[in-house]
């Protein structure tokens, strides 16, 4: 167990190398100078040199590459090119808007998703699962941005229960700070919603066709007892994988949808920091993004390995 | 009483308060803007968005413009310049205080324009003070400047948002955390959001009518429009002209049309073939059809514009008739400059509305008289390397935003590429006098040199269209300097 964990945070690590050294070349590569866009359209070239130098940029790559590596192995992810503060404290203050967003519409899309998805496997073939599939079917195929459109319409300009957008800070009110984030996580939600209502229903079709069902059918359970105590937790499975893909989509998400509801979240400022060329910014939310998946995934490794024995025997002989 | 009266009863006092409260702000103000500023230190960076927020409301310089693009006092309450237009000696306004409580007088003055040309500024204007030789203290409320050379707009360029007066108690951390002379004083920025402005109460000048404004950062047009509609923000400085159509009609609030700086105009590699050749430029003049451009990019809003001259500016001079709108002339000048069959270009195009729609309108007019164009759509940051520092590129779109810019035509190295010394004596003629007959004769002069040589293709002035809560007064309907002055703003019930 000791070597398969070992082994399993070497890979940790050295994806997170590969990451970052394909991040920064990546981003090298983009054409736009970020001092040039800081001076703006009329800066004498001495100024936009001036900057360069105080930015830093004018060192080498492989500098640049190995002392921004080196920072953030001290916990310094570095100084925004653009807003000339620290990148770590800028990420952390967004956290606050993207977390939230993406947790609550996660809980939207598994308390309405699944039910639903249950109902149509239930009711297979009859219209009840006819209405389900198709109007999940449309709730994938709505983007996101247009159906957080249509709920500002609804909710904040014509009744007005709700703001169209903008965020209080928490520490600010609290109430207010969640009110914001209602409609943008509904937007957020549909598409998975629709998903999980998809994946569930196939995957509880599925698991009805077994052998265990019908076993447990003869012992004169019925069909809906059968599926509840034997069925719905075997189909649970490849949900959960599904819902674990999902949360990296949802965090892409968030770009769009923060875009809309003008929240101050992560995929905003990722998406902004791009346009100004606030590479080391870009950088610096973009490693954090990945830390976050990547460990997640160790985790879950580690976790199964845990419950699983098998697991790890066969990835470590 | 039941319990549903008792929650209906309920709901009721709370919404009741809640209008109250909402009806008992009326010294606030929520203002939209579509771009949030890097920083707010104006003396540090170029970008329009950080003079929307913080020129002449948290900043002031010795002088300001107004309204109408003229200057006037600000913390320099008069000055007297030299008969040889060399030395300007500023009395400054007495009992002036930084938000931080620190006091303003001479000093500051000395120490903000030392810190401007300074060996490692990066004040993204300090072309324009380096002509400076020293600032002198004479006493705590009298500054003196020396010149080498006569400018000739030099108090308009101290008038700018690059030349605001900072303390050196403050000035390292105005990026984040601007502290300035002016009637409203910062008070946080939540980053991605909003920054919220409060007035400040010890303000030297005329007291304003606000006691607190927000600038909500939307970059969405259609976000921006339901922001409106829903009441979370009162007004818009400068809006998408194809969302105005909402809110022309609608009495809870008022379009406000005025005029910009910015001329936008078909830029034009001078010195790449065939655009060295003038009867080239002149084909590509006479091919535009700027009434057509303008209704199909703006919806209407703005004026041709025959020169890089602002239409409102007193030295402006109607050339647009230089060369009409007329396919067959350009295809006789294509002829004759070799080229009968026409041509193929590329055309670059910013990520802003106005270029991207005239980008393609200008495309199927050019193709009209023989000239191809493939339009390549750049990021503003490629825009700014591609076009503006490289200047790999045929033609482009843009607006040109600073006020009294005719002079980087001057310039051989900008990116026009046009290189025309008689041009380039007249400019230094003109920025070497101050007589403002003689001025207007010159800029004058300066404006049909360009106009003649084509050297760009002129195309329109930007309008500035605001939409603004009708309740709302004392909004500049022009912009003839980068900013949003809040000053006069106010509600009137």
């Amino acid at each position: 167990m000791i070597l398969f964990t070992l082994r399993r945070f070497l890979g940790f690590a050295a994806t997170l190398f590969v990451a970052a050294l394909v991040i920064f070349w990546l981003l090298d590569q983009l054409p736009g100078d970020p001092a040039q866009f800081m001076l703006g359209i009329n800066a004498t070239p001495a100024s936009v040199a001036k900057l360069r130098i105080q930015m830093g940029l004018d060192a080498p790559a492989y500098e640049r590459f190995f002392g921004w590596i080196w920072g953030m192995l001290q916990g310094d992810f570095g100084t925004s090119y653009s807003q000339r503060a620290p990148v770590a404290g800028l990420i952390w203050g967004r956290l606050g808007v993207t977390l939230p967003l993406s947790i609550f519409a996660m809980i939207i899309s598994i308390v309405v998703g699944l039910p639903l998805g249950i109902l149509a496997a239930r009711r297979r073939g009859k219209a009840l699962d006819t209405i389900v599939m198709v109007t999940a079917q449309t709730g994938i195929a709505v983007p996101n941005f247009w159906f957080g459109m249509l709920l500002t319409l609804l909710f904040a300009v014509v009744l007005r229960w709700l703001p169209p957008g903008g965020f209080t800070p928490w520490h600010e009110n609290p109430g207010l700070a969640f009110r914001g984030l209602i409609l943008p996580s509904l937007a957020l939600a549909l598409p998975q919603a629709s998903i999980l209502a998809r994946v569930m229903r196939t995957a509880l079709v599925d698991v009805t066709n077994q052998d265990y069902i019908r076993t447990a059918r003869a012992k004169g359970l019925t069909m809906g007892e059968a599926v509840w105590r034997h069925g719905v937790r075997n189909a649970l499975l490849p949900v959960l994988t599904i819902l674990g893909l999902q949360f990296a989509y949802l965090v892409a998400g968030t770009v769009i949808v923060e875009n809309v509801f003008y929240l101050p979240g992560i995929g905003k400022l990722i998406f902004t920091a791009i346009s100004e060329r606030d590479l080391i910014l870009v950088r610096g939310a973009t490693i954090i993004l990945i830390i976050t998946v990547t460990a997640t995934m160790l985790l879950t490794d580690l976790a199964y390995a845990v419950v699983d024995p098998r697991l790890r025997e066969r990835s470590a002989p | 009483m039941n319990k549903t009266t008792k929650a209906f009863g309920l709901a009721l006092a709370l919404t009741t308060a809640m209008a109250g409260a909402a009806m008992a702000q009326p010294t606030e103000v929520r203002i939209g803007v579509a771009l949030e500023p890097p920083i707010l230190d104006p003396t540090a960076g170029a970008a329009e968005a950080i003079d929307i927020v913080v020129y002449q409301n948290i900043f002031e310089g010795l002088v300001r413009v107004d309204q109408n693009g003229e200057v006037e006092p600000s913390l320099a309450k008069e000055w007297t310049i030299s008969d040889d237009q060399l030395t300007y000696t500023f009395k400054l306004n007495e009992g002036v205080t930084f938000h931080d409580g620190t006091s303003f007088d001479a000093d500051d003055v000395k120490f903000t324009f030392d810190r401007i040309v300074a060996e490692d500024s990066a004040n993204a204007h300090k072309e324009f003070y380096t002509p400076i030789t020293s600032v002198t203290v004479i006493d705590p409320l009298t500054v003196e400047f020396k010149l080498d050379e006569v400018i000739g707009r030099f108090l308009f360029d101290l008038a700018r948002g690059d030349a605001v007066i900072v303390a050196p108690e403050s000035a390292d951390n105005n990026a984040n955390e601007p502290i300035g002379t002016g009637p409203f004083a910062f008070v946080q920025w939540d980053k991605g959001s909003r920054v919220i402005l409060e007035a400040y109460q010890p303000y030297w000048g005329t007291p304003v009518h606000l006691t607190k404004a927000t600038y909500v950062f939307i970059s969405d047009t259609a976000t921006m429009t339901n922001a409106l509609l829903a009441g979370d923000i009162d007004g818009v400085n400068n809006f998408a002209p194809e969302a105005l159509a909402v809110f022309e009609n609608n009495p809870q609030f008022h379009v406000l049309v005025g005029t910009t700086e910015g001329e936008t105009i078909l830029a034009t590699n001078n010195k790449k073939p065939p655009f060295d050749n003038l009867k080239v430029r002149q084909a590509m003049a006479h091919a535009l059809n700027r009434q057509a451009i303008i209704d199909g990019a703006t919806y209407g809003y703005g004026t041709p514009i025959g020169a890089p001259f602002a239409p409102h500016n007193p030295y402006y001079v109607d050339l647009t008739a230089t060369y009409p709108f007329d396919p067959e002339a350009a295809k006789a000048l294509l002829a004759e400059a070799g080229y009968p069959d026409g041509f193929s270009a590329t055309l670059k195009l910013p990520p802003v509305a106005y270029a991207r729609l005239s980008g393609q309108i200008i495309a199927s007019q050019f193709a009209a008289v023989g000239i191809k164009l493939e339009l390549i759509n750049v990021e503003f940051a490629q825009w700014l390397e591609d076009v503006y520092t490289n200047k790999d590129y045929d033609l482009s779109i843009i607006s040109h935003v600073e006020p009294f810019d005719i002079g980087n035509y001057a310039n051989p190295d900008y990116y026009f590429n046009y290189d025309n010394p008689t041009f380039q004596a007249l400019i230094r003629t003109l920025n070497g006098t101050t007589d403002e007959a003689k001025r207007k004769e010159l800029a004058i002069e300066a404006q049909t040199i360009l106009a003649k040589d084509a050297v760009n293709g002129y195309l329109f002035e930007l309008a500035q269209t605001g939409v603004w809560n009708a309740k709302l007064t004392g909004m500049w309907q022009n912009s003839p300097i980068e900013g949003l002055v809040l000053r006069d703003i106010r509600w009137t019930e």
